[in-house]
């Protein structure tokens, strides 16, 4: 209490110390004539841009050098490669636009600072100018929509025949994986069969849900495309993979997918960061509650034989968890209660 | 017909011909004027119907509102810059939201949501919007006040009801709504979801209503004045840029603040009458939802389709404030006035046509999204031409930096560095990695966020004196500009660095990923910039009331020797603006540097031989 007290009167004290200096500076610049007090001021400010121009130039590049190690600058996977080399283009396009501009900006402020006896040009158009900045900018804009379309295309386009399908169901605040089991084929869902054990409600009256397994991790094989299918639970989720350069948000009532060719396992990663606890991280990208900042989850990039190794050891779902159990009764209850609401509906339908 | 105005200010009826209809307006206002029943202090000052009175009022409702939602992102910045630090104070003030002196992630999540919605629409929106175009749209087209006074106020009124009700859900049980200023259902549809989706929602939902009512009072006003109202001579290409761009920005929300109005009561069915307009097979907390057959996404698309032009809603007006005090201190013609134009009006169409590139990784089909990112690139191109024609005005000029200049030259750095960041987001590929991270919180922080609050208060102190008959403090101003713009930029301009690591937005901590718990250094420095920054902020309002009341008195009816009317009225004009007949317009408001003038006022006809331009 008495810190708070004392913090908030020191802020106080502090704010109308400066007010008093600056209404005292004031006071003393006017002495010496308005027009006195606005050239000095001209003066200042206008070689304030031009230092601000220098030294913020020179903060942004090294701030950008710095940072650099941190930022993620060759994606583990394709597609992600080919977004790096398509924001460098862009960057670069950008670049010279907002160096350009922005020394033309704070040179102009500085040059021409308002000084006594010159007159300001009467210019007050150009149409042959005005032509050219508008021509390039679109041209230049028109490139770089190609480039993004055309890769745009590739990415959501149907991914590849060989590609291994994962269910990835978000819920708050965690994630649950789905991998089909010898069938290779994602057995049916129901939202309605949802419960606490079922958390993503297998149909386990379709014969393809009975080998399912569910995982506590993401696998996926190196240099095999993986297709998600995306779900969400409750609320919105987004399934994000910094490394991947994925991104697709979980929308409850809604399947979305994306697919992409990873191309460093976890291992190499690993040894390529120097750092031995490395793992490929998803996070939720998409506000979902109060926990949404915890909403991780972890992808291991391996290869085919470790894959295969860990597929070994998944028991399916249904024989591990339901089979046998009260869950299993439970099932038979929603089973029926869903029958007798769809004759329900059904009979509805006739009556009108 | 004086008789049939009941009105004490007296508005002419409108004939059709906007250049004639004021002829006799002079004689009309004479007897108006001396019929003036006596003003008392509550229509004088509270329910005025004097524009210069109700644009004061949206000024100074912004103005709290700014210091508020600017000391939310203090607090929330303290956690992000000092997790899990216990800061005693913190508990003393907000007891149960910050339990041991750390805020808790519910009240992290309110504080960012109704930051959001504060600063969007009440400041930038509202206090913007509300305070400039009520000022100057009736001083610079040479109205004696609004087409509708009497809508006029009740537009400030809804807004004052708005921000009751949104200030009201701070002290709710629950907290205020916590689900993102973009209120995204199921998570806002859904009581059950979130502390703050209880009934901190069901306030905000009902404070944007009301809020949507005074905007369009106020737009439809805004949009009646400048087509009806001008003076004799005053042809829309002869208006200043202030009056195009707050027309403009007044046609954008009449037509997409309904759709918000739409999206909101749908949702208000959703959570309150269990209607299924969003909400689709949904089990949560344990059991499953009845209802059926919404679309979660369908929201989105209504929010956006306003959500997007209302981002151009709060930066043409700044726009037009920039132009205009960007000319009259460089003491040039702004350059390239018909293209300044024209680019305002590319733009007002095509952010009707671009809401989509909010939404690229929703599942969207990706045909239609492409369409949207060829239209979101095609923005730009109006874009670029503004700031070239900026640059353009302030070349060979003769730059007189009041504060209102500084803030003009600062405005168009950020915009500039932005408005770039914009494409790279509106390539929906690069966008995938870039969506949600801290990318798009630098992008939209600077090209909108502060670049807008630079326009206004570029704006602030440029109509300072014909609001109050009295000067700001400079050195103040100085002070209040160089920290805010280093600041601005020391504050987001790494975020670009966090989101390019992938950084998401709407995170209460870092802490349990490594790939994104190295920037616990930066986020100190961010911190610390935005106390220094919030701090110039203080030093703003002080010196704005302070001024208010003692502030060295203007003496020269046209301080900044501008050409706009509202400088040819007298230094605190009465209600009906001016004390004889409305002024005549005989030129475009940009004549500086003419001939060796060094500036002429519209309302100078031309000299014989006087090269006329196009106006
Ligand atoms: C140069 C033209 C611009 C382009 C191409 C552009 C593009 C975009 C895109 C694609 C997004 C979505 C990014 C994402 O969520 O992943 C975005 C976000 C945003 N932009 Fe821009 N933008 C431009 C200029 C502006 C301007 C002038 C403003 C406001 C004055 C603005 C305000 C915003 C805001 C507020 C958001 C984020 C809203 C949110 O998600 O909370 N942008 N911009
Ligand atoms: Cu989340
Ligand atoms: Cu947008």
């Amino acid at each position: 209490m008495s810190t708070t007290l004392l913090v908030t009167i020191a802020f106080v004290l502090f704010v109308l110390v400066v007010f008093q200096l600056a209404r005292t500076t004031e006071y003393i610049s006017l002495l010496r004539g308005e027009e006195r007090a606005q050239e000095d001021a001209d003066k200042m400010n206008g070689l304030l841009f031009l230092l601000f121009l220098i030294i913020g130039g020179g903060a942004m590049v090294w701030s950008l050098f710095h940072y650099k190690q941190y930022m993620v600058l060759q994606a583990a996977t394709v597609h992600g490669q080919w977004l790096d080399s398509m924001f460098m283009v862009t960057l670069l396009f950008t670049g010279i636009v907002f160096v350009i501009t922005q020394i033309m900006l704070f040179y102009f402020a500085w040059k021409y600072k308002h000084t006594k006896g010159r007159k300001a040009l009467y210019y007050p158009e150009n149409n042959k100018l005005e032509m050219w900045w508008t021509v390039i900018p679109a041209i230049v804009l028109t490139t770089l929509v190609i480039i993004g379309i055309y890769r745009w295309f590739q990415i959501t386009g149907p991914e590849p025949k060989d590609s291994m399908v994962v269910e990835i169901t978000g819920q708050q605040f965690l994630w649950n994986y789905r991998y089909p089991g010898n069938d290779d084929k994602l057995g049916n869902y129901e939202f309605k069969y949802i419960t606490a054990v079922n958390k993503v409600g297998l149909d386990f009256n379709d014969p393809a849900a009975k080998d399912d397994y569910m995982a506590t991790e993401m696998h996926v094989v190196v240099n095999k495309p993986v297709l998600l299918r995306i779900r969400s639970k409750d609320v919105i989720h987004d399934v994000g993979i910094p490394y991947f350069r994925v991104k697709m948000d979980a929308v409850p009532g809604l399947v979305t997918r994306f697919w992409f060719i990873p191309t460093v396992t976890t291992e190499e990663m690993r040894k390529k960061t120097g750092n031995p606890d490395f793992n490929y991280e998803i996070a939720c990208d998409q506000l979902c509650g109060k926990g949404h900042y915890g909403m991780k989850g972890i992808v291991v990039v391996e290869t085919q034989a470790e894959f295969d190794a860990w597929k070994a050891k998944q028991p399916s779902f249904y024989e591990s968890s339901v089979k046998g159990t009260d869950e299993e009764k439970h099932f038979a209850e929603l089973t029926e209660q869903l029958k007798a609401e769809k004759e329900k509906e059904a009979s509805k339908g006739h009556h009108e | 017909m004086s008789s049939e105005v009941s009105n004490p200010v007296v508005q002419p009826v409108f004939t059709g011909d906007s250049t004639h209809h004021q002829d006799s307006e002079g004689e009309i206002h004479e007897n108006g004027h001396h019929e003036h029943h006596k003003e008392y202090f509550f229509t004088k000052y509270v329910f005025s119907q004097d524009h210069k009175t109700i644009g004061k009022q949206f000024l100074i409702t912004g103005i709290f509102w700014a210091f508020v939602g600017g000391l939310l992102s203090v607090i929330f910045r303290f956690q992000l810059g000092f997790p899990n630090q216990a800061f005693p104070f913190l508990e003393t003030l907000f007891g149960k939201w910050a339990p041991g002196g750390i805020i808790s992630p519910e009240f992290y999540y309110m504080l960012v949501t109704m930051h959001g919605t504060i600063l969007v629409f009440f400041v930038l929106t509202a206090g913007l919007s509300g305070t400039f175009a009520n000022l100057l749209i009736p001083l610079q087209c040479g109205a004696r006040d609004m087409a509708s006074p009497f809508l006029n106020m009740l537009s400030y009124w809804f807004f004052f009801a708005a921000s009751c009700v949104m200030l009201t859900s701070f002290f709710l049980p629950e907290g205020a709504a916590d689900v993102g200023w973009t209120f995204y259902p199921p998570l806002s549809g859904v009581k059950e979801s979130a502390p703050g989706a209880g009934l901190g929602a069901d306030f905000w939902l009902i404070g944007m209503a009301l809020f949507i009512f005074s905007s369009l009072l106020g737009g439809l006003n805004y949009i009646t004045t400048v087509l009806n109202l001008r003076t004799k001579g005053m042809s829309m290409n002869r208006l200043p840029l202030t009056v195009w761009a707050l027309l403009i920005t007044a046609i954008l929300g009449l037509i997409s603040f309904p759709v918000l109005l739409g999206a909101a009561i749908l949702l208000l069915f959703d959570r309150n009458l269990g209607t299924s307009f969003y909400l689709d097979k949904i089990f949560i907390n344990g059991h499953p939802l009845d209802h059926a057959g919404g679309n979660a996404i369908l929201y989105q698309h209504l929010f956006w389709f306003l959500g997007h032009p209302e981002v151009y809603i709060i930066i043409l007006p700044a726009f037009g404030l920039v132009s205009e005090v960007l000319a009259n201190h460089a003491r040039k013609p702004i350059f390239g006035y018909r293209a300044m134009i024209l680019s305002m009006l590319a733009i007002a169409i095509l952010a009707f046509i671009v809401w989509a590139h909010h939404m690229f990784v929703t599942g969207l089909n990706p045909f239609v999204a492409s369409v949207f990112v060829l239209l979101t690139l095609l923005i730009a191109v109006p874009s670029a031409v503004k700031v070239f024609n900026w640059i353009a005005t302030i070349w060979q000029g003769n730059l007189r930096f009041t504060p209102a200049m500084l803030f003009c030259v600062g405005f168009v750095s950020l915009f500039i560095s932005g408005g770039l960041t914009g494409i790279f987001l509106g390539n929906s590929a690069l966008d995938i990695p870039l969506h949600d991270t801290y990318f798009v919180i630098a992008h939209f922080h600077i090209v909108m966020g502060v670049s807008a609050f630079f326009g206004m208060l570029a704006g602030v102190y440029q109509w300072f004196p014909k609001m109050f008959g009295r000067f700001m403090n400079n050195t103040l101003g100085y002070i209040h500009f160089w920290i805010t713009f280093v600041g601005a930029y020391m504050i987001f301009w790494p975020m670009h660095y966090m989101g390019l690591t992938g950084v998401p937005r709407r995170y209460y901590s870092f802490d349990a990923f490594q790939s994104f718990n190295m920037f616990g250094d930066l986020n100190k420095f961010i911190t610390i910039a935005a106390m220094l920054v919030f701090f110039a902020q203080l030093l703003f309002i002080l010196n704005f009331f302070y001024s208010m009341f003692k502030g060295r008195k203007v003496t020269d009816p046209n301080p900044w020797k501008s050409n706009s009317l509202e400088w040819t009225t007298k230094i605190n004009p009465g209600h009906g603006n001016w004390d004889g007949p409305l002024p005549t317009v005989y030129r475009w408001p940009y004549d500086y540097s003419k001939n060796g003038d060094e500036f002429i006022p519209q309302t100078v006809p031309y000299k014989p031989g006087e090269e006329k331009l196009h106006h």
